[in-house]
């Protein structure tokens, strides 16, 4: 199979069934050498499927999958594949060196690559400790640590933040640019938008087994215009006339809050400054992330 | 391909030494092996064969149960327990293949099996050779019958992992794995013996019923063990079972049992989605 080389993963078509559900519908999605796609939806979306059909773990349905170049599942196919599974399990009796020079052996890497990477990932002082002893975030990072062995052309990370504090976050989103930077395509498994999800090329979105987005953060925010949130704090019994003026909702005694479109902000506000003393305090929030993965993955779509 | 198989055994074999299965194991053996030779010691003057002999012939009994049983226990986790655990999933997406795999686990396996058996019947059988006397022939019967139990464990190793990638939990393959050792060590036996009190000395038993004898792994190590020493089979009284049967027969079944049974788990495997 000989395919366009722009693209490390391409997926054509794609339905999965199991039994008489169907769990996939005709995904179409394509990573390059280096790009990263978050790939978000609800749990039970299929992104985990979509996955392990990519590594040839399970078969699809009908549609095509092409992994550099090659049918999932074969050889070519896994030695260019990296993948950090959604709940990484290990051999509990073997140390985390143990199980990854396993690794790098399987992988053809020499084990000499594997106390750096151990180091990488901040499991340099434990590495000679049973996995069996190790924190949820150890094995998490232990599952980061044979991701970056060899070099993969496709990265397939599924929900890579689970069990991580905020510090190996960051040092998550560190990794993944690194990868991205030698010319892998990641393709990152998410139930959330968050600021690790934010941070990539592109953001495709699942819901119950159909793509229902596939665009850049900043297209995706402005296709789906959602409103900013204002928030009015009245003085003390004035919270009634506030409404009455400028309509919204009241919350907790004092204040108000309205919604406007972003080119509905300034007429809004100078409405407000017109109000005088009886407006205390204004708060502004743009749409968030999550109102945005809200906004798509809802279910009132 | 080497390099991967080896890896594999070596992380499979470290888990079963830190497991102390191979601890176990061998501690089973020692224990049954001494105390079967020591308690069946009676009837060497009466036979005119040194003690070795006898405890051959004994640990020819023990070994039929005991190994199937050890091999059985180690394998029925192999691949159940992998995908139960999630750590198949992981495993599979290197560039191993499902044959490799099984391969490393039945090297790293094998060799924690044979320990046992080696160091155990070993133990028992310089034991008596050290207190009852030994002969070059019985010393071969000795080495004949580590070797071959070891072969017979291979066979049941390969039965346990075509069980395990069979059963959807750990659980479900642990049961089949009782069940196959009752199958073939207990039932089998008792089925072939209910058929020949009923044949009668008719042509069943004449023409059929060593073949079917010797299609039984089991029973193919007991049968090489006994026709392979005459004075083993004048102790063990299971001279006449294998009498109709050409030599190769027996040899032949426990060799080919293994290679069959590991083909089988190949196939099984195939089917397991992590
Ligand atoms: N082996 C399986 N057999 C039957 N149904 C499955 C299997 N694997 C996944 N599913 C179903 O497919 C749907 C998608 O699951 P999954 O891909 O794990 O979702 P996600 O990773 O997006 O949370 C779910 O409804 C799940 O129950
Ligand atoms: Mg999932």
């Amino acid at each position: 199979m000989m395919d366009n080389p722009t693209h490390a993963l391409i997926v054509e078509n794609l339905g999965k069934r199991y039994g008489k559900m169907e769990v996939l519908k005709g995904i179409g999605i394509t990573v390059a050498p280096g790009e990263r796609v978050a790939l978000l939806g609800h749990n039970g979306a299929g992104k985990s499927t979509l996955i392990k059909l990519i590594l040839g773990l399970t078969h699809p349905s009908s549609g095509r999958i092409s992994v550099a170049g090659h049918a999932p599942g074969s050889t070519a196919a896994r030695t260019a594949t990296a993948y950090l599974p959604e709940q990484v399990a290990f051999h509990k009796s073997l140390t985390g060196r143990e199980q990854l020079t396993l690794f790098a052996r399987l992988a053809g890497e020499h084990p000499k690559t594997v106390m750096p990477l151990l180091d990488r990932v901040g499991l340099g002082p434990a590495a000679q400790q049973r996995i069996g002893t190790w924190s949820k975030g150890m094995r998490q990072r232990l599952g980061l640590a044979q991701a970056l062995l060899g070099h993969r052309h496709v990265a397939l990370l599924d929900e890579p933040t689970s069990g991580l504090d905020p510090m190996s976050r960051h040092d998550l989103y560190a990794i993944i640019d690194e990868m991205a930077a030698n010319g892998t395509a990641v393709l990152i498994a998410s139930h959330a938008l968050t600021e690790l999800e934010a941070r990539t090329d592109r953001i495709a979105i699942m819901r119950r087994g159909e793509l229902v987005a596939d665009d850049t953060l900043a297209r995706l925010s402005a296709r789906a215009a959602l409103p900013t949130r204002i928030r009015l704090t009245a003085r003390e019994g004035a919270a009634d006339h506030v409404q009455a003026q400028l309509g919204g909702t009241r919350v907790n005694g004092c204040s108000v809050d309205l919604q406007c479109t972003t080119d509905q902000k300034m007429a809004q506000l100078s409405r407000i400054s017109g109000l005088g003393e009886v407006v205390r305090d204004v708060e502004m929030a743009p749409p968030s992330l999550e109102d945005l993965y809200r906004h798509y993955c809802g279910e009132g779509m | 391909m080497i390099t991967r198989i080896l890896a594999i055994a070596a992380a499979e074999f470290r888990t079963v030494r830190r497991n102390r299965w191979v601890f176990t194991a061998t501690l089973m053996m020692v224990l049954f092996a001494l105390a079967l030779t020591f308690a069946g010691s009676a009837p060497t003057g009466v036979l005119g064969v040194d003690l070795l002999t006898v405890s051959v012939a004994s640990m020819t009994t023990l070994a039929v149960y005991l190994a199937p049983f050890l091999a059985l226990m180690i394998a029925f986790d192999a691949i159940a327990g992998e995908v139960e655990r999630g750590t198949l999933g992981l495993v599979l997406t290197y560039p191993l293949s499902r044959g490799e795999m099984l391969l490393g686990k039945f090297l790293a396996h094998l060799t924690a099996l044979a320990i046992a058996i080696t160091v155990g019947l070993g133990a028992a059988g310089l034991a008596s050779a050290l207190s009852g006397g030994a002969s070059a022939d019985s010393l071969f019967a000795l080495t004949r019958l580590i070797a071959t139990a070891i072969l017979l464990g291979a066979c049941f190793l390969a039965l346990g992992y075509a069980a395990s990638a069979l059963s959807g939990s750990a659980a479900g393959a642990a049961g089949l794995a009782v069940g196959l050792w009752l199958v073939f060590v207990v039932l089998y036996d008792l089925g072939l013996l209910g058929a020949v009190v009923f044949d009668n000395g008719g042509s069943f038993t004449k023409s059929v019923f060593p073949w079917l004898l010797a299609a039984n792994p089991a029973d193919a190590f007991r049968l090489w063990n006994v026709a392979g020493s005459e004075q083993v089979a004048l102790v063990s009284g299971m001279a006449g079972a294998g009498a109709g049967l050409p030599i190769w027969a027996a040899p032949l079944s426990l060799l080919l049992w293994p290679v069959l049974a590991l083909l089988m788990a190949r196939l099984a495997f195939a089917r397991v989605e992590p």
